[in-house]
């Protein structure tokens, strides 16, 4: 296949790996996220039945930012296999990197008046540490985000893979990462805040974060975000690249016999998790105000994967679909029966690791008797797939042309 | 005989980097062509291999040579590190001490599966190893000899030649009908058919057929029989079987293969009427 005879557009086949109709849902939710919310939010008065509160925008657009973290995790334990129970890391990461450009933006505003960020000030620093340079630009942090956690990943990854280390190992390890990682952040001397992280922001790109016109904007660009992460995804599973990465978590001996190296496509897919799950925490953090060391607890991590248990491993739309019923959830009981929660996440688990082990959306296409006998199929994947009528309709005019 | 010449012509220019690097891993040069050079006409070759798990020498000072277009068949009691054999020549398993080279200057010994894979040699495993959530057409698209760098994979189209291969593949090995059915629903005799066909995909010049025919029925065996001779020539085989009357089908040489080393060698008359061959597994 040395070169195709008909060279697609790499973004016309972007645009293929969605239906008809997944692309009038996207379509939907975009013209809801980026026209109506808007409008209901900044034009509507707050009597008028129609008006989103506050409230509503920072709860959905925090949401939304989980979604991406869901999909991301759904890519490398869905597709690949791989249970990552770290996650929490690198979303974390993505808001710490981009929270040091917002503590810059405070400026002289803090409590102290000092050009140094509060904390430092605290700690009687006189300067910024090295690693803070140039974080007073936008587009460094921007930089930062999508860098830094995915170095990280791709080092931690190339050792892991290569070690071949796999399964409940491999999740074990990523645990203790993320909670060495904790650890480290909890220290004051590590140059992050310690315990209290980075909070008080005042100001994003000049203009006021807590302004409703801001959050407007960060709700619509996490939407954005998560449309993007949903179509990558989507390519991605459809592509040849996704067909090999299920090969290797089903049959990874079987994929190296035949001649494909399972550590780069295991390394492609998990620091392109780790970078979006990085986009997914900067946009959160100025969203919710605040990051601090408790966003890598690994009890967070361990909700991700619950998300997409609850959705459906291996479907993306189910991350979404878990990412938000969980949350809502969580949102509903943290208020009304906060000492239950934890139990009530774990029954969760436990019922949709029982009862629906294709999540939500499992349970979905069983109603819809459309279910098909391979856990992980997607019809609309397989829609995707080359069909052999096509091919054997072909052959009579080539035929012989073969060895 | 011309099936045998036209392999060496179409074998390429002789290599001229017997000191081809095999421990690269960048993502650039991994699969750095490495040209097999058949110029003696063996195409594998092992020499005094020891391989020992705890003390068990699975394997003990084996040397074996297979000649280009040649079709072997290798028997022996369980135990006889038929397995491990494949295991040295795949990769799987390092040797502890001998030789194994494929051609004249790759060393097998010092490369990894996917880059052993690579360079032509296929294996089939003893139980089928398909993909089984992916469709009969699927596991052959992935098995097709083509660049299987991550960026190509991520690019790649499926163009009309490939095609093609892969729907005179399906017509080999009977599938056609089952082309978009899930692996996993296909009978074990198809099952292995199917890794068959995977084999094939990946034009190999060395297939490595670990007891190909278990489970299958006498029909299908005996199709695979006749696949397997018509293969012969444009490739080198190896097959590992228990099944005589599959071994007496092929016809080829016979190699029997006891306690790790080689016992005896020859035509299946000749080997069947070896006193020690009856000794160790025949007459039991």
């Amino acid at each position: 296949m040395s070169s195709s005879p008909a060279r697609t557009p790499f973004i016309v086949r972007l645009g293929r790996s969605f239906d008809a109709r997944s692309w009038l849902l996207v379509g939907l939710f975009a013209a809801f996220a980026l026209i109506a919310v808007p409008i209901m939010h900044l034009l509507l008065p707050p009597e008028n039945p129609l008006h989103l509160s506050t409230y509503f925008i920072t709860l959905t657009g925090k949401i939304l930012c989980y979604a991406i973290v869901a999909v991301a995790m759904d890519l490398i334990w869905g597709y690949g296999g791989i249970l990552s129970l770290g996650h929490g890391l690198f979303f974390a990461l993505g808001g710490y990197t981009f929270g040091m450009y917002l503590m810059r933006e405070i400026g002289r505003d803090g409590s102290y008046q000092s050009d140094l960020p509060d904390f430092m000030v605290f700690l009687d620093w006189k300067e910024l540490p090295w690693f803070w340079t140039g974080s007073e630009h936008f587009l460094w942090a921007v930089l930062l985000v999508l860098i830094v956690p995915a170095l990280i990943a791709f080092i931690f990854g190339y050792f892991a893979f290569r070690s071949r280390i796999k399964g409940v190992y491999f999740s074990i390890i990523t645990q203790a990462l993320t909670y060495a990682a904790m650890l480290l952040f909890f220290r004051n001397e590590t140059g992050f805040g310690g315990n209290n992280g980075f909070t008080d922001f005042k100001r994003i790109l000049g203009y006021s974060i807590t302004a409703p016109e801001t959050r407007v904007v960060l709700f619509g660009l996490s939407a954005l975000a998560l449309i993007g992460t949903l179509l990558l995804a989507r390519y991605l599973v459809s592509s040849k690249f996704g067909r090999v990465l299920t090969a290797i978590r089903d049959a990874e001996s079987r994929v190296m016999f035949i001649g494909y190296n399972p550590l780069w496509y295991k390394l492609f897919v998990w620091t392109l998790s780790a970078m979006l799950c990085a986009i997914a925490g900067a946009l959160y953090v100025p969203q919710v105000g605040i990051i601090n060391p408790s966003e890598m607890a690994v009890a967070n991590s361990i909700e991700i994967a619950i998300w997409v248990a609850v959705g459906g491993r291996g479907t993306l739309i189910g991350a979404v679909i878990g990412a938000f019923i969980v949350n809502l959830a969580k949102s509903w009981f943290t208020v009304s029966f906060p000492e239950y929660w934890l139990f009530f996440l774990g029954t969760l688990f436990i019922v949709s690791t029982l009862w629906l082990p294709q999540g939500v959306v499992g349970l979905y296409r069983r109603l819809r008797g459309r279910q098909t006998s391979a856990p992980d199929s997607e019809p609309a994947a397989a829609a995707q797939g080359p069909s052999v009528t096509t091919v054997a309709a072909a052959t009579p005019v080539t035929k012989g042309a073969g060895a | 005989m011309n099936a045998m010449n036209a392999m060496n012509a179409s074998a390429g220019p002789v290599s001229e980097n017997p000191d081809w690097d095999s421990g690269t891993a960048e993502l650039g040069h991994m699969f750095k062509p490495g040209e097999l050079d058949l110029s003696h006409k063996v195409v594998l070759y092992l020499e005094e291999i020891t391989v020992s798990f705890d003390g068990f020498r699975a394997l003990n000072k084996l040397s074996l040579t297979i000649d280009a277009g040649e079709l072997r068949c290798i028997i022996g009691p369980n135990g006889a590190g038929k397995t491990t054999m494949m295991d040295v020549i795949t990769g799987k398993t390092r040797p502890d001490d001998g030789k194994a080279f494929f051609g004249q200057t790759l060393d097998l010994t010092r490369l990894s599966e996917p880059e052993i894979a690579h360079l032509g040699i296929g294996r089939k495993f003893q139980k089928p190893t398909i993909f089984e959530n992916h469709t009969v057409f699927e596991n052959l698209e992935l098995a097709m000899k083509t660049d299987k760098r991550v960026w190509r994979s991520l690019l790649a189209l499926l163009d009309s030649a490939a095609g093609d291969r892969i729907a005179e593949t399906l017509r080999t090995i009977r599938l056609t009908a089952h082309a978009d059915r899930l692996a996993g629903l296909l009978s074990h005799g198809q099952k292995q058919w199917l890794e068959i066909g995977m084999l094939l995909m990946q034009e190999p010049k060395l297939l490595l057929l670990d007891e190909p025919v278990a489970g299958m029925t006498d029909e299908e065996s005996e199709r695979t029989g006749e696949l397997f001779l018509t293969l012969a020539g444009k490739h080198s085989l190896v097959v590992v079987e228990h099944d005589m009357a599959f071994v007496k089908q092929l016809g080829g040489k016979v190699t029997v293969l006891h306690e790790g080393s080689v016992l005896a060698e020859g035509a299946l008359e000749e080997v069947q009427a070896d006193a020690r061959v009856i000794e160790v597994y025949l007459g039991r």
